[in-house]
């Protein structure tokens, strides 16, 4: 039977210090233009933790909000706080950047990341309150050093630094002398990655109301690179954050995609589960803070905040079929082949209407698609236009061209079928994956029956092909208690189990009330 | 526009003489059009590139604008781009573009 | 006179509006020479 989604979370860390100096634009920018206005321009258009957290995106995020709510919101959103709004969701959290380094803290196993003294005792406890942080991560924190020493790192001996309200408060030292694969900023890339990873994966198994210990595999599908000079994409992220997680039976590997990282590594995922190598898989993605400020110079220049402040991240929960949850349809899977070249119909198309063909569906029979749920707010004023928008009219263009839907209905197909984009740019992470989370609800609310979620990959961008990537897949409604009576297994046996989930099910919400 | 395509379009117009060069554009925003159509005109406006202060003055063109169009064959360009006019805002694109043209395209 | 016929072409495309090798495969049809295609990713 096909695995289904247990759960999923969604988490965001509003980094500004390291919009500044950890964001490849900036540091480009320092590079070939030192004195250049925009660097002196942009801490003004920082935004503060509160005002990240009153962002409507990011509170449909972290699921405080819907995509529906969020469409009903006058665009643009940053000019539009939503007061009131709260640091938690019931997908995940906004974490501020304090608590944030001394999340990196903990998931340094290697003493190569460093934190002022007061800076520890000031914000030690915050993080210790935090729901998923428990004793034995937040016991990783260390005491703290010397500011002097701090400073000695930054200036002599090539570490990153690390900033809070523009203060210098630590460092990330490299792990090597000559190993590039290891120097301070590629540790300090990847010690973000894991971190972010490793929040995710906890909020994933409380979201999922399973155990620690009931996690087998994790995939890791974000898109840095770990390793040194004589392996450079080694891995494996996925154990290592599974590591800090305290996921004691899990072992794991990354995937790698580009932006359609995600979305390979879901029907992986549900493939090892319904093959039945491992009863329950997560799919996890940390953030990334090479694209923070990506297209801060846009909007610096048109006066607007610098938005792409907060790292993401993401974890689904895929278990063995429950007979409750919904499903992922391993039938219907679409996939860029090497042959289907790209013309942008020959992408929409082998994504999502060949998968549809083959099962005998009509674009149409798909109530809601997920494909790139990136933001509006930062792409369009960086002249990338609309993109989750675009993509609804490429789809319902295809459904026109094959006879599929009406022309006169071209225009209210996004409305009907689609969403509005809600997701951080942090590449990989809004690639389809952010609605996993709503798909799963409002399909057990009886909301809808099915999504399409659809990954896309820059694959060019790696020099190593001029080809671009995808694939896509279908959560559906359950279907254990249909397969089941088709496969001659009693009423009553199925009916127990049904009540079994449920059970369970209901356990879960009152756990989260 | 990306620094090693600009790199690129600099040595082209170096190599083959600015005159025999054309750049062919498919950006999804006629703003973010006219931002690479100038960079390979009057010069990178972000001032981060190898094209700051260098006009070259190309003839540059958007894939979707009539003039280019009309010269492809109609049935690779039906295969490869048509759905994608029903997409993208054709009319915005074609007036910022034409604007570029007009003021710093030297071998039109 | 034409635009594209014997020129070197130079392609930017974008992966969220035309990429590269599409925009390749029609300014060969026109006679034109590409010399650089490439594609650009703004998210």
């Amino acid at each position: 039977m096909n695995a289904v989604i247990k759960g999923a979370s969604y988490i965001l860390a509003h980094v500004p210090g390291m919009v500044i100096h950890n964001g490849s634009t900036q540091i480009t920018e320092r590079i070939v233009n030192p004195e250049s206005e925009y660097l002196k321009q942009l801490p003004e258009h920082l935004r503060t933790y509160q005002q990240a957290v009153e962002y409507w995106p990011n509170q449909v995020y972290i699921g405080n909000k819907t995509p529906e709510e969020l469409a009903g919101v006058e665009f643009p959103y940053y000019d539009k706080p939503l007061a009131g709004a709260g640091r938690y969701g019931k997908f995940g959290e906004i974490m501020p950047e304090a608590e944030f380094l001394l999340l990196m803290q903990c998931a340094d196993v290697f003493d190569v990341l460093l934190l002022e003294k007061g800076f520890v005792a000031a914000h030690r406890d915050e993080l210790a309150a935090d729901p998923v942080i428990t004793e034995d991560i937040a016991a990783r924190v260390k005491e703290g050093a010397e500011a002097a020493d701090i400073e000695r790192f930054v200036k002599e001996e090539h570490a990153e630094g690390l900033y809070a309200d523009g203060k210098l408060v630590g460092c990330v030292k490299r792990a090597h002398d000559i190993d590039v694969n290891l120097n301070a900023e590629v540790m300090h890339e990847n010690l973000v990655n894991k971190a972010s990873n490793t929040l995710a994966l906890l909020y994933a198994v409380r979201n999922a109301g399973i155990e620690k210990t009931d996690v087998e595999y994790v995939i890791d599908c974000s898109e840095e690179a770990c390793g040194d000079m004589n392996q450079r994409g080694g891995g494996n992220f996925a154990k290592a954050a599974a590591e800090i997680a305290g996921l004691m039976n899990a072992t794991g590997s990354d995937s790698r995609g580009f932006c359609a990282g995600p979305s390979h590594a879901m029907v992986e995922a549900a493939a090892l589960v319904k093959a039945g190598a491992y009863k329950t898989v997560a799919v996890t993605g940390g953030g990334c803070t090479a694209k923070l400020g990506m297209n801060g110079k846009d909007h610096v220049k048109k006066g607007l905040p610098a938005l792409e402040d907060c790292l993401g991240g993401f974890c689904v929960i895929l278990t063995a079929n429950d007979g409750v949850n919904p499903e992922v349809n391993l039938d219907i899977l679409g996939r860029h082949t090497v042959g289907t070249g790209s013309a942008p119909q020959n992408v929409i198309g082998s994504l999502v209407a060949d998968p549809l063909e083959r099962n005998g569906l009509k674009i149409t029979d798909i109530d809601k698609y997920s494909p790139e749920m990136q933001n509006p707010d930062i792409t369009k004023p960086a002249g990338a236009g609309d993109v989750p928008q675009s993509n609804y009219k490429m789809i319902a263009a295809l459904a026109v061209k094959r006879g599929e839907l009406e022309k006169k209905d071209l225009a209210t197909f996004a409305s009907k079928h689609g969403l509005v984009g809600f997701a951080p740019t942090q590449g990989h992470i809004p690639s389809g994956v952010p609605y996993i989370g709503f798909a799963r609800e409002d399909i057990l609310a009886g909301k809808i029956r099915n999504a399409m979620i659809i990954g896309k990959g820059s694959l060019f961008l790696g020099r190593m092909t001029n080809l671009f990537d995808g694939v896509s897949f279908v959560i559906q409604a359950n279907t254990a208690a249909e397969q089941s009576a088709q496969s001659g297994v009693s009423e009553s046996q199925v009916r127990g189990m049904i009540a079994d989930a449920m059970k369970e099910f209901a356990a879960v919400l009152m756990a989260k009330e | 526009m990306d620094l090693e395509n600009q790199r690129r379009v600099k040595e082209f117009a170096e190599k083959y003489g600015p005159e025999n060069v054309v750049v062919v554009l498919g950006a999804s925003e006629g703003e973010a059009a006219g931002l690479a159509a100038e960079t390979v005109t009057a010069g990178d406006p972000t001032f981060a590139g190898p094209l700051t202060g260098v006009q070259l003055g190309l003839t540059v063109y958007h894939v979707c604008e009539p003039e280019i169009k009309e010269e492809f064959d109609p049935d690779v360009y039906e295969d490869q781009i048509s759905m994608m006019e029903m997409v993208l805002d054709v009319d915005d694109i074609v007036n910022e573009m034409s604007a570029i043209r007009d003021e710093y395209c030297k071998y039109l | 006179m034409a635009i594209l016929k014997d020129k070197k072409v130079v392609i930017i495309g974008d992966r969220d509006g035309i990429p590269g090798p599409a925009i390749a495969a029609c300014v060969e049809s026109a006679g034109g020479e590409v010399v650089f295609s490439s594609t650009e990713c703004f998210v």
